[in-house]
């Protein structure tokens, strides 16, 4: 193989979904996914394992299908900044990473909550900023549900603006550090804030000074064309969803790095994690009863049928998930059916003629199907397999690194940092220690944009 | 009525705006989250019921311009504390109530049961222009805005009955939908649907402080003089200032006062010796159910209080040190109440 980057490391994160069903929530071992508690074991586990960073997803509307609440899957969760905040006077040196929408906060609001988690964390925050154009999760806001698919992508392009705008308000060194001082902060050092764009009007003094790492680290999870050039331009970090086929990642990340260059930045200025699933066993035989057991957890009858009936349009909970795709053909709703759950835009009865020849060819029941059609397994192998794999991944230019996220909480973690992360280390690639005390730091990451931007240079940002 | 509750309010370096002069600690120290687990810390141990955490989107009129989110330090400290209540300051006229919601409920969960909120009107423009929003200056409209935020917040805590995560391995069920409540809330401004992405907080409902004027939706209503109506809990809000080894109360106030004069408070004040001020609070404690104290200088006088003010107050009886393992609607005398949406 080529090895791209000889030395470089692999970088994991944890990614705490709370709401899905892939964490399977039916093994005695599985505890709470509410109870404080579970974080707190959860995310020592992975500063014991020197991860990078714990993920908080987010949730602004229960799920729901066919207009009732969806009942199989785990589901309710913290609000992100308030448990991460919570994390961070438990821990001392993991990243701690808060998804949150650009369409339903405002900058003035948000930038000063994520600002306020890095300040207390000593430089370990980040934002995994995502846009939705769901007007039915509107119904809970303020502003209502609409908003057009097209200024998504504006709104969080100037919402991301107008935070580092506030961010970037207090001069490094502005607070006094002597009570002798004149003043508490120097007067002249705190720029005040007036942005008027086409989605906001902000006017203000922001009462947060920078943060050890400069600000929190902007992490970007959309795939499209729009989303990938809106990584280039903004984020620092893209959290993707090619996490099981190598040459698919490299694909991605290739593509990344033509668009860092066409923004005109360094191609190696984003660090590329991709979700994904680690089973572990000592051999063989048991990495493949251990995968069937985590699919089987994963894919449940009812589940399996709440999967194909959002294709179908409809409700199929009475039927056999061990039978046959249903005979008719998909209903067309003119709105999806189904609230907080993707089709990827594709024309149902395009999906169910796939998986209709996908079932005669493999001669598959309607379970198997939505397994092979939903599963993303990522690596399953002894330690030893899945640490050459991932190193290679890494050396090879795929990805940076992975965010795991756990198929059962809080013990999903342990066998990643008992048997992978010391086989990762014995093959250079993975730290034994942290180095960094920042977010930035661990990643490598270089100072923020909009430092290099205005030809500042603060040696404290890189570190 | 056998409950008299302490609070101690911890914002920034204490109630003065000079207060940082004579903070224990640098200027570019007071926002790390080591000096706030230390202030909290210090309250705690001296058996502080709950300590509540001021705060606006702006600047505060004071030297310190620079503030962390309350809920965020609320919840910074809610794992690394075991007993004491935490009472963010979250204004309600601009700011979207189902984020209040989810957040204050999370910092329940992260506390184990002590979580707390004292929502405000707020009248400052320089915050409309922070939020980008419209002004809203009507009292009648602040009002509105305080009323339907606390509705919406304490519907939300309800609308996942205590038992809605079934785990129902047979059914193959995780939740009990029928346990799921849309809150269905319409009002003027805004509309809310609901359920909660947070199940119902282990409080129930987190204890929700107000003024007179929210008396029917809150549990504890603060007052600044002592004409309050009785009715419900009231605590009475008192800035405190006390002698100390190295100088009078008097001249630490004029020393601070030399270098910033502190606006008139509307609160009643106390400045002296800690004997005095256990006197006057053994005298509250007839007419009130708790006080608010909002010390001059925090790190200066919550030593004081610690040593001389909370001890005999403790000991004689007229306070108690909150219990461990209980919550702080239990520490304050309130229950938990029964969920507004559960069939009887």
């Amino acid at each position: 193989m080529t090895l791209h980057r000889p030395d470089a490391q692999v970088h994991f994160g944890v990614f705490f979904q709370g709401v899905n069903h892939t964490t399977i929530w039916s093994d005695p071992a599985s505890g709470s996914q509410i109870d404080f508690e579970t974080f707190r074991r959860i995310i020592g586990t992975a500063e014991r394992g020197l991860f990078d960073a714990f993920f908080l997803g987010e949730g602004l509307r229960l799920r729901e299908q066919e207009g009732k609440i969806l009942d199989l899957d785990i589901a309710g969760r913290p609000d992100a900044i308030a448990q991460l905040s919570a994390l961070a006077g438990i821990t001392s040196n993991i990243g701690l990473v808060a998804t949150q929408n650009t369409t339903y906060n405002e900058p003035g609001d948000l930038a000063r909550r994520l600002a306020g988690l890095d300040i207390l964390s000593d430089g370990r925050a980040g934002w995994n900023a995502v846009t939705t154009d769901n007007a039915w999760t509107g119904e809970n806001f303020r502003r209502g549900g609409f908003l057009d698919h097209e200024l998504r992508y504006e709104r969080a392009d100037q919402f991301i603006r107008t935070a580092r705008a506030i961010w970037d308000a207090w001069a490094d060194d502005a607070i006094a550090t002597s009570r002798d001082s004149e003043f508490w902060a120097e007067k002249d050092a705190v720029q005040r804030v007036s942005l008027s764009t086409s989605q906001f009007d902000v006017d203000l003094d922001s009462t947060l000074p920078r943060s050890r790492q400069g600000h929190p680290v902007i992490f970007q999870a959309g795939d499209s064309p729009t989303g990938r050039d809106f990584a280039a331009a903004n984020a620092d970090v893209i959290f993707s969803r090619h996490g099981t086929d190598f040459d698919e990642a490299l694909t991605f990340a290739n593509d990344i790095r033509a668009r860092l260059r066409a923004a005109g930045r360094p191609e190696d200025d984003i660090k590329i994690l991709p979700g994904t699933q680690i089973v572990l066993a000592e051999n063989a035989a048991e990495v493949e009863e251990k995968e069937r057991w985590v699919r089987d957890g994963q894919f449940t009858g009812p589940t399996a049928l709440s999967l194909v009936g959002l294709v179908w349009g409809k409700d199929l909970s009475d039927r056999d998930p061990d039978g046959p795709l249903p005979s008719e053909d998909p209903v067309v709703a003119p709105i999806s059916s189904t609230r907080g759950a993707f089709r990827d835009g594709k024309d149902p009865v395009e999906i169910a003629k796939e998986w209709r020849a996908l079932a005669e060819a493999k001669n598959l029941s309607l379970r198997e199907v939505a397994i092979e059609t939903t599963v993303r397994s990522g690596f399953a192998g002894t330690p030893g397999q899945v640490a050459d794999e991932l190193t290679k991944w890494v050396r090879e230019g795929a990805t940076d690194g992975f965010n795991i996220s756990p198929y059962i909480v809080p013990g999903g973690l342990d066998e990643i940092v008992d048997w992978l992360v010391p086989e990762l280390q014995e093959r250079g690639a993975y730290r034994t220690e942290y180095t960094e005390t920042t977010l930035r730091g661990h990643l490598g990451l270089r100072e923020p944009l909009t430092r290099r931007k205005t030809g500042e240079t603060d040696s404290s940002a890189a570190g | 009525m056998s409950i008299f509750a302490l609070g101690i309010e911890l914002d920034g370096e204490g109630g003065h705006p000079a207060a940082w002069r004579h903070a224990h600690h640098a200027p570019s120290e007071s926002l790390t989250g080591r000096v706030l687990q230390h202030k909290v810390a210090a309250a705690e141990n001296a058996g502080f019921t709950f300590a509540t955490f001021d705060d606006s989107i702006v600047p505060a009129t004071s030297d310190i311009t620079a503030r962390v989110d309350a809920i965020n330090r609320a919840s910074f400290v809610a794992a690394t504390t075991s007993t004491i209540g935490l009472v963010p300051v979250v204004g309600t006229t601009y700011a979207e109530p189902f984020h209040i919601s989810s957040q204050i409920a999370t910092l329940d969960y992260s506390s184990r049961g002590r979580g707390g909120w004292i929502p405000t009107r707020v009248h400052d423009p320089a915050v409309a222009r922070a939020w980008g929003r419209p002004l809203i200056s009507e009292p009648a409209d602040l009002d509105r805005e305080q009323r339907d935020s606390i509705t919406v917040a304490r519907d939300l805590w309800d609308s996942w009955e205590d038992d809605a995560v079934v785990r129902d391995y047979a059914s193959g069920r995780f939740l009990d939908r029928d346990k799921l409540h849309y809150v269905d809330f319409q009002g003027e401004s805004f509309s809310v649907k609901g359920p909660a992405i947070v199940p119902r907080p282990p409080q129930g409902q987190l204890v929700v402080f107000g003024t007179e004027a929210d008396r029917d939706q809150v549990d504890v209503v603060l007052a600044q003089n002592a004409d309050t109506t009785r009715q419900g809990l009231t605590f009475l809000e008192l800035d405190v200032t006390l002698d100390t080894p190295s100088a009078s109360a008097s001249e630490r106030l004029e020393s601070l006062n030399s270098y910033t004069r502190a606006p008139s408070s509307s609160r009643r004040e106390y400045t002296g010796s800690a004997a005095g001020l256990v006197d006057l609070l053994a005298e509250t404690a007839e007419t009130f159910d708790g006080v608010r104290l909002f010390p001059t200088v925090i790190d200066a006088d919550i030593r004081e209080l610690a040593r001389y003010v909370l001890p005999p107050l403790l000991k004689s009886g007229v306070a108690h040190r909150p219990v461990p393992g209980s919550t702080f609607r239990s520490n304050l005398g309130l229950t938990r109440p029964a969920n507004r949406y559960e069939r009887v």
